[in-house]
């Protein structure tokens, strides 16, 4: 098994290290708060934007259907999907600030702090 | 009526240059290192790495190409806006932050981490190569045409000489700028095209009262034969079931190939950290959707204000859709700016492709598998990296000359199609699925990229049909056009059965260390300091 380099940047931890901080309570928070918010969220838009492709592709009455003026069901449809895009971005970064990011840090810290 | 000036769009577009040239040549004067000339140091901030994908990802396709659908087709064209900005929340959410903690300039980086290195950064390498070269295919055919419309060259002979210039000037910009002049490149050319584009939407919507309604009435109006339809789905794909369903895997193929693309993934190395990697990716989206929206007004509006018999009768067709309306609006010196946005655009694009296509045979092939990562410099990556920037310049100007006249959406759809299959299923198993292993990487990326070719290769886009690549033969056994629907879940399958076939188990302590640095960001690459 070949390892090529991976440049580290300083001191390079050593393999026991990723084992234990893998295992460690934190890590596995980390990896929790992650995983909870981007599968769902990445199932979710996705089934948004399959229901609403199906739509356009074999509901071309419904969509077709003026709401108001010559606007109707379709460029609505289309315009929530712009909206629905710019939402979860938004809520994906406040999440990370929050949520990710000092975690991230501290265990960031631990690893390249002292290489314990 | 206003008439197009061919020096004038000459001479706008020679300014474009003369001012990029300039600005690459600033920015080369600190590239030394590998790091500096493949991810320009790591050193751009979130917000400027944001704009620059933008202008990566805004080809002359989403202009033109999307404008001009819009124009011809109405909704339909809309959709496939959608698709595209979509996409980039699977970056945002799945790939951007995770990939920038554990690579360094390349795809391969991130799919041979935990992998045996040789066999996994050639199969990466190669479907980088593949995508790149579809994707620079497509740009350079595009140009052929724009040429034709903006500056009245018709002959084949000439356009195949504007397609060498536009090849030559971005080898140039490759060479000497790097990473970092191509990204300011992309920079200045995405300000210039948002803000162009926003202009004539503001324009276009103040002729009809700042009223998107009375606006679409007006495009229904001027298009007697498509009349109501304009505005609904169906007017493109709604034929039969064999072009739903030919949509249906289009529609897949561009939410799931963004992620994949490598001169996309490639543009998040260039940022200091995963934090920054994800604002950028957060400007992105707010960038290329607004740019989205634009579009809507600016091909209704072209189809309001030109009108598609006009529109449809023009020598790059659908394509010539937001020039003329630059021309109806705000006469030659409007079509000239538009015209050198665009042309900026595709300069642009190719340059980063072709970085990219470089940067992984330097990289991937050259300093990992002839060296085995012990290059005894890091110059000799560079050089190497150089050099292939010619040759790749060299094969997209004769593929150029060759495909122009080609059909432009089907080689971008090409591109996305094999990015979704044979990339992104190998990115997401090697982030998330600790079980993942080489025989699997291997399945998914070639079995993806067999999968995919062979079915465009079986495809009426290629054979059987008056607008077929071979128009006289009929080997077309596969009934769409676009092979994602197909292609993406074999891919799927097959890295999943690569992996349990193979008795070969996972490195777990490399998986430990994969996983900790693509969430925590330790040991991740550093930002260098001039």
């Amino acid at each position: 098994m070949s390892t090529v380099e991976h440049t580290p940047s300083e001191s390079a931890p050593d393999a026991q290290t990723w084992v234990d901080v893998q295992a460690s309570d934190d890590f596995a928070q980390l990896k929790h708060r992650l995983r909870k918010f981007v599968f769902p969220v990445s199932g979710l838009f996705l089934a948004w934007y399959l229901l609403y492709v199906l739509l356009a592709d074999y509901a071309h009455g419904f969509m077709s259907t003026k709401v108001f003026g010559n606007i109707n069901v379709g460029l609505i449809f289309g315009l929530l999907q712009f909206v629905s895009t710019f939402v979860i971005t938004t809520l994906y970064v406040r999440h990370a600030n929050k949520n990710l990011d000092p975690l991230a840090e501290k265990l960031r810290g631990e690893i390249e702090g002292d290489g314990k | 009526m206003n008439e197009s000036s061919p020096i004038l769009n000459i001479s706008i577009f020679g300014v474009f240059v003369l001012i990029t040239l300039f600005v690459v040549i600033r920015a080369s004067r600190n590239t030394k290192t590998a790091a500096d000339y493949l991810a320009a140091g790591r050193a751009f901030t979130g917000p400027q790495n944001g704009i620059a994908i933008a202008g990566d990802y805004l080809s002359a396709a989403s202009f033109l190409g999307i404008a001009g659908a819009i124009a011809i087709n109405g909704y339909d064209g809309f959709l496939y806006s959608i698709g595209f900005l979509v996409a980039w929340l699977i970056a945002l959410l799945l790939v951007a932050e995770l990939l920038r903690n554990t690579g360094k300039y390349t795809m391969g980086d991130v799919l041979s981490f935990r992998m045996r290195q040789r066999p996994v950064r050639a199969a990466a390498a190669t479907s980088t190569m593949a995508v790149s070269f579809f994707y620079l295919l497509a740009q350079m055919a595009g140009a052929g045409g724009l040429v034709a419309l903006l500056l009245g060259i018709t002959g084949s002979g000439g356009q195949a000489l504007v397609i060498a210039v536009v090849g030559a000037l971005m080898i140039a910009y490759v060479l000497i700028g790097g990473m970092k002049g191509t990204t300011w490149v992309q920079i200045i050319k995405a300000v210039l095209l948002i803000a162009g584009a926003g202009i004539m939407t503001v324009w276009v919507l103040g002729k009809y009262g700042f009223n998107l309604s009375t606006l679409l009435g007006a495009a229904v109006d001027n298009a007697p034969k498509a009349g109501e339809k304009l505005l609904g789905p169906g007017l493109a794909y709604g034929k039969n079931g064999t072009t739903k369903l030919d949509f249906l895997s289009l529609a897949l193929a561009l939410v799931l190939g963004t992620a994949g693309l490598p001169h996309i993934l490639m543009r998040f190395y260039t940022v200091p950290t995963a934090k920054e990697a994800r604002r950028s990716v957060v400007w992105a989206i707010w960038l290329i959707g607004i740019f989205y929206l634009f579009t809507l007004v600016l091909g209704y509006g072209a189809g309001a204000l030109v009108g598609p018999d006009k529109i449809n009768g023009a020598p790059g067709k659908a394509n010539s859709a937001a020039p003329l309306l630059a021309l109806e609006l705000g006469g030659p010196i409007l079509l000239g700016l538009i015209a050198a946005v665009a042309f900026a655009t595709i300069l642009a694009v190719v340059a980063g492709l072709t970085i990219t296509a470089s940067a992984s045979f330097a990289h991937d092939i050259y300093a990992n598998i002839i060296k085995k990562g012990q290059a005894e410099d890091k110059d000799s990556e560079v050089k190497v990296a150089r050099i292939t920037a010619v040759v790749i310049g060299l094969v997209s100007i004769g593929g150029g000359i060759v495909a122009n006249g080609q059909n432009i959406a089907f080689l971008v759809a090409l591109a996305f199609a094999v990015a979704a299959s044979a990339n992104l299923p190998t990115i997401l198993y090697s982030l998330f699925w600790k079980r993942f292993n080489t025989s699997g990487a291997l399945w998914s990326i070639y079995g993806g990229l067999a999968v995919t070719i062979t079915l465009i290769v079986l495809s009426p886009a290629v054979s059987g049909q008056p607008t077929s690549m071979f128009k006289n033969s009929d080997f077309a056994l596969f009934p769409l056009s676009n092979p994602g629907i197909v292609s993406i879940p074999v891919a799927f399958l097959l890295g999943y059965i690569g992996t349990i076939l193979s008795r070969e188990k996972a490195d777990p302590i490399k998986q430990a260390e994969m996983e900790v640095r693509s969430l925590t960001g330790a040991g991740a690459e550093k930002a260098i300091a001039h």
